[in-house]
């Protein structure tokens, strides 16, 4: 089961960053298809939250098709979104790790790190489309 | 379905001074209503009306359908929860368990019970020796454990600390979650109800500025930031709440209908509290601006 949790100052709105959660969870292989999802009523009350906007998150991912609601017993996932690359992840994540130590060895600090990421993502999605 | 809290024209005057003016609300069942509003807004009246506890000098106000403390029937609907989480010092906490099921037809004891247990309470201790936090949670368990359909809640962790806060507002949302009752709730901070509410009121200077779902107020508010320029000239049905500018830029949050599509703003959103308190300053700057006029007259 995994566990929620909200951050006050993102500006996101609590109910995208409950999906975002899910979909993160789906991603990593946390959450598979026939895990049940935290209950809604548990989730307002570990989170102090409108259960209103528990109930609204796990509408819009049955939208999407990643869970499903069973009366009474709770929501089940019943999509995924790893797109059968989990296995793949190990070995990228090795790969990653040691671009980051050589990062580090030369000179970069957490952010330099992440903007030379981003930048490079950005501009390697952009040559993508064209 | 019926209205939780229906008002037409309510007043309420104290001596020469109207505490709550012209308030006309229909807040819909299943709802965490947050009453927002500086001290003296009228927020305490406006819930005692709702209660029964006072009578309207004007209007009408029905709850859940009848006039509020009708009859027995009424009251055993509707919970309140008054400023300072109301309870007896000399007695035990049992003695307010028993309270509770002598005085309410609908009472749960086995959810009272359960609570107790939970919240760790010594049954035999004097109430006026628990901690601010465990009297709001005793409060608050002889509320729930009524059964009503509403329940209203005065300032309910206005004098909590955060940590108390917290778990008051999680007890909260689970009673909400299981026996799903409406709750109103009044606070003068917004950041205390921002997570836990889904339809808001403000209120200030015993007038109601805004009523509505927080979904629909956070969609319709914008905040534009661009080149300066006259607010006069916006488009029709865009509704300037505050604004300011500096010499080559201008900055507002408007109220508008559908989107903003002029490419020389940039829109962003608006969260609750910023909206809240450009409605609060705007007022604030009416009154200004009346006893002003008043002084030259």
């Amino acid at each position: 089961m995994i566990e929620f949790h909200l951050n006050g100052r993102s500006g996101v709105a609590p109910y995208l960053q409950l999906i975002h959660q899910v979909r993160h969870a789906l991603r990593l292989g946390l959450l598979r298809e026939g895990d049940q999802l935290p209950k809604v009523k548990d989730v307002a009350a570990g989170l102090a939250i409108n259960p209103n906007t528990v109930l609204k998150a796990y509408r819009e991912l049955e939208y999407e098709g990643l869970a499903a609601a069973r009366p009474g017993i709770g929501t089940f996932v019943t999509g995924t979104l790893d797109g059968g690359s989990l296995a793949a992840h190990g070995p990228l994540r090795r790969d990653l790790q040691r671009w980051l130590a050589r990062a580090r060895r030369a000179g970069l600090d957490d952010e330099s790190i992440e903007a030379l990421f981003v930048s490079t993502f950005r501009s390697a999605a952009e040559e993508g489309i064209a | 379905m019926t209205a939780v809290i229906e008002t037409e024209g309510l007043g309420k005057r104290y001596g020469r001074l109207w505490a709550l003016t012209n308030c006309t609300l229909s807040i819909p069942a299943g709802h965490v209503v947050g009453l927002v509003g500086p001290n003296g807004a009228g927020k305490t009246t406006l819930l005692n009306l709702s209660t029964g506890m006072l009578a309207p000098t004007a209007g009408t106000i029905e709850v859940l359908g009848s006039r509020p403390a009708a009859g027995p029937a009424q009251l055993a609907r509707v919970g309140y929860l008054a400023q300072h989480a109301p309870i007896y010092a000399g007695l035990s906490v049992a003695d307010h368990l028993r309270l509770g099921a002598h005085l309410n037809p609908g009472w749960d004891a086995e959810l009272a019970r359960s609570r107790i247990e939970r919240l760790d309470l010594n049954l035999e201790q004097k109430a006026g020796t628990l901690s601010g936090g465990q009297c709001a949670q005793l409060a608050l368990t002889l509320a729930i454990a009524k059964r009503p359909e509403v329940l209203i809640l005065d300032e309910p962790v206005a004098s909590l600390d955060p940590l108390a806060r917290r778990e008051f507002l999680q007890d909260l949302m689970e009673a909400v979650a299981e026996q799903g009752l409406s709750v109103v709730l009044s606070s003068h901070l917004i950041s205390d109800l921002e997570r836990v509410c889904d339809y808001l009121i403000l209120l200030v200077a015993s007038r109601v500025l805004v009523a509505g779902p927080v979904e629909e107020l956070l969609a319709t508010h914008h905040l534009l930031s661009g080149p300066r320029r006259d607010p006069g000239s916006l488009p029709d049905g865009m509704e300037v709440i505050s604004a300011s500018h500096t010499d080559v830029q201008s900055t507002l949050l408007v109220r508008a209908g559908g989107p903003v599509l002029d490419p020389a703003w940039t829109v962003s959103e608006v969260g609750l509290e910023d909206l809240v308190l450009a409605y609060m300053s705007q007022a604030a700057g009416r009154r200004r601006r009346n006893r002003h006029l008043e002084v030259q007259k």
